[in-house]
């Protein structure tokens, strides 16, 4: 599925947080969103998946659904967003319960759904019995559920270590290996968006427009190897050389407030 | 002086100096259980009431000894007068309690989830809140007559201001993300109301209700005070009219055992139901 985003403006009563967005996800391409703080990262995302309404301008999709899917645009939560009165299969349950769906595929998808992402053995666990990690993995096989045709993604490894961040990245990389789902990826943080984009869209600072959209040549499976390095190094310095001012002087805007 | 290469061979050096042991200073500020203190305080501070009397420190008048307090309770279990009061007071408490509930419940979940209710409800909250609400007796008899009917309003009307302010803030508590969750996977209103709001709130109400509980039983007393023939409470102001001060005493101490066991029955219902907490 594509989204096509045109000359989108979104304001908090006089506060412009975006400013004439004019941007396309390919089909099956994962594209980044990287830019400083309070830039409208996730207002954008708000607005693409149809919770926020957008001041003005437009939001489309087009092309085709995968089979089963009942909820194409889908989000995956920074903080996770689990239900802490619900095990994990049945935060599962929580987003197919109110599809038709006979009891044997609401099984069926959950269960696979948490197979795999390795989450069979703690099915009947409470989300607060969980690690950070095994807590977005939950979030994750949520999104799988429902087969979604878009990932709209809002830091989603921003509440991780370091560590845990890497074994996440490895299960995003083999989820966009297998199934292609477009994702619209938001993070603050370049080594993210260096493995695990296609291309990478650089906001300014609030109000948030598009200042750049670097594409990373390097297939994602061979982002690891040492051939790679090279353009990936010069890639990064190019990222980083536009977000640095911007970054800057959002930092001090924020120390000022 | 040839270069010494900084490894553990130069250690030795700093060696020297004497060695002190870092004292211990974590110690205090914190409240560790300790599981047989407050058995025997409330032992000690029964055997001290008793003894006052035995040795004729105090009247028996002015302090009835607990043995006295409690065969004045024992008496009363035995002539059934014991279940009928309680029986009374029960009944009052449970259909106010449950009326006052149920109506401050449905307000407030109105002011939680509607701008036009929230808008409307604060003010007239604000203002009926500190009303005392015994204060309001009178107009109940005078509106619902002496009976029964105006002691449930009574303790209706005490036990629902503070439900629904208990539940609209509970269900202001609710993280507005799960909210947003739920509704990015395309949840129908009525669901994100049931599955989301509804269990969110609940360790909020739940903790109104240990409030509205203990009012309950405060003007269940003070509405028995008024114009009722059976109640812990006419039984309490009876029995302090006639100067039994030991059948007084055992009617407070019935109180105060209806409040533990409320209060438990509600601790074991938050157990049941925030396990996930
Ligand atoms: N509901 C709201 N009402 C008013 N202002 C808001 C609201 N949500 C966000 N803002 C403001 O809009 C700006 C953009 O917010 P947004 O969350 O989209 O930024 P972001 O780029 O995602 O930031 P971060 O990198 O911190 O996640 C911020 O200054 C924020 O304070
Ligand atoms: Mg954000």
């Amino acid at each position: 599925m594509r989204l096509i985003i045109k000359d989108l403006c979104h304001r908090y009563d006089d506060l412009v947080v975006l400013d004439g967005i004019d941007l396309t996800v390919q089909e099956g391409e994962v594209l980044a969103v990287i830019g400083p703080s309070g830039c409208g990262k996730s207002t954008l995302l708000g607005i693409a998946g149809g919770i926020v309404a957008p001041t003005s301008g437009t939001i489309a999709v087009a092309g085709e659904v995968p089979d089963g899917c009942l909820n194409p645009i889908t989000f995956i939560f920074q903080d996770f967003a689990l239900l802490p009165w619900r095990s994990v299969e049945d935060n599962l349950s929580l987003v197919l319960e109110h599809h038709p769906l006979s009891a044997a595929e609401r099984r069926e998808r959950i269960e696979s759904g948490l197979r795999r992402m390795g989450l069979w053995d703690f099915r009947k666990a409470l989300p607060k019995q969980l690690s950070g990690g095994m807590r977005q993995r939950v979030g994750i096989a949520r999104a799988l559920a429902v087969r979604p045709a878009m990932l709209l993604l809002d830091e989603p490894l921003s509440a991780l270590d370091a560590q845990t961040r890497e074994l996440l990245m490895e299960d995003f990389l083999s989820l966009w290996q297998r199934e292609r789902t477009t994702a619209l990826y938001v993070t603050h943080n370049l080594d993210e968006a260096l493995r695990l984009a296609d291309r990478v869209v650089v906001l300014s600072r609030r109000p948030g427009r598009l200042r750049e959209i670097v594409t990373i040549e390097e297939p994602r499976d061979q982002r690891l190897e040492p051939s790679a390095q090279a353009h990936l190094a010069e890639v990064r310095d190019r990222l980083w050389h536009l977000i640095r001012a911007e970054a800057q002087l959002a930092d001090r805007e924020i120390a000022d407030a | 002086m040839p270069d010494t290469p900084l490894t553990s061979t130069s250690l030795p050096l700093q060696d020297r100096s004497p060695s002190q042991p870092v004292r211990f200073r974590g110690g205090g500020f914190t409240v560790k259980g300790h599981r047989w203190a407050a058995l025997l305080a409330f032992v000690v501070l029964i055997a001290v009431w008793e003894s006052t009397n035995r040795f004729g420190l105090v009247s028996e008048l002015f302090l009835p000894p607990p043995s006295a307090v409690a065969s004045a309770l024992a008496a009363m279990a035995q002539d059934g007068s014991l279940w009928q009061h309680l029986k009374a007071s029960l009944m009052r408490i449970g259909v106010g309690w449950v009326m006052g509930t149920v109506a401050g419940m449905a307000v407030g979940f109105a002011m939680g989830i509607g701008s036009v209710a929230r808008a409307v409800g604060v003010p007239l909250v604000s203002a009926f809140f500190p009303i005392p609400k015994i204060a309001l007796l009178p107009l109940f008899i005078l509106w619902f007559g002496i009976g029964e009917p105006s002691k449930f309003a009574t303790i209706g009307f005490g036990v629902f201001f503070p439900t629904v302010i208990a539940t609209y803030s509970a269900i202001d508590s609710v993280p507005r993300n799960l909210i947003r969750m739920a509704q990015s996977f395309g949840l129908p209103w009525a669901s994100i109301l049931r599955k989301i709001v509804l269990p969110g709130a609940l360790p909020g109400i739940l903790a109104g209700f240990r409030i509205t509980a203990s009012i309950a039983l405060i003007l269940v007393v003070a509405a028995e005070m008024i114009g009722a023939e059976y109640g812990i409470g006419a039984f309490v102001l009876t029995a302090g009219n006639l100067m039994l001060t030991d059948q007084l005493l055992a009617g407070v101490l019935v109180l105060s055992l209806l409040g533990l066991s409320i209060g438990t029955v509600l601790s074991i219902l938050e157990r049941r139901l925030l396990k996930w907490r």
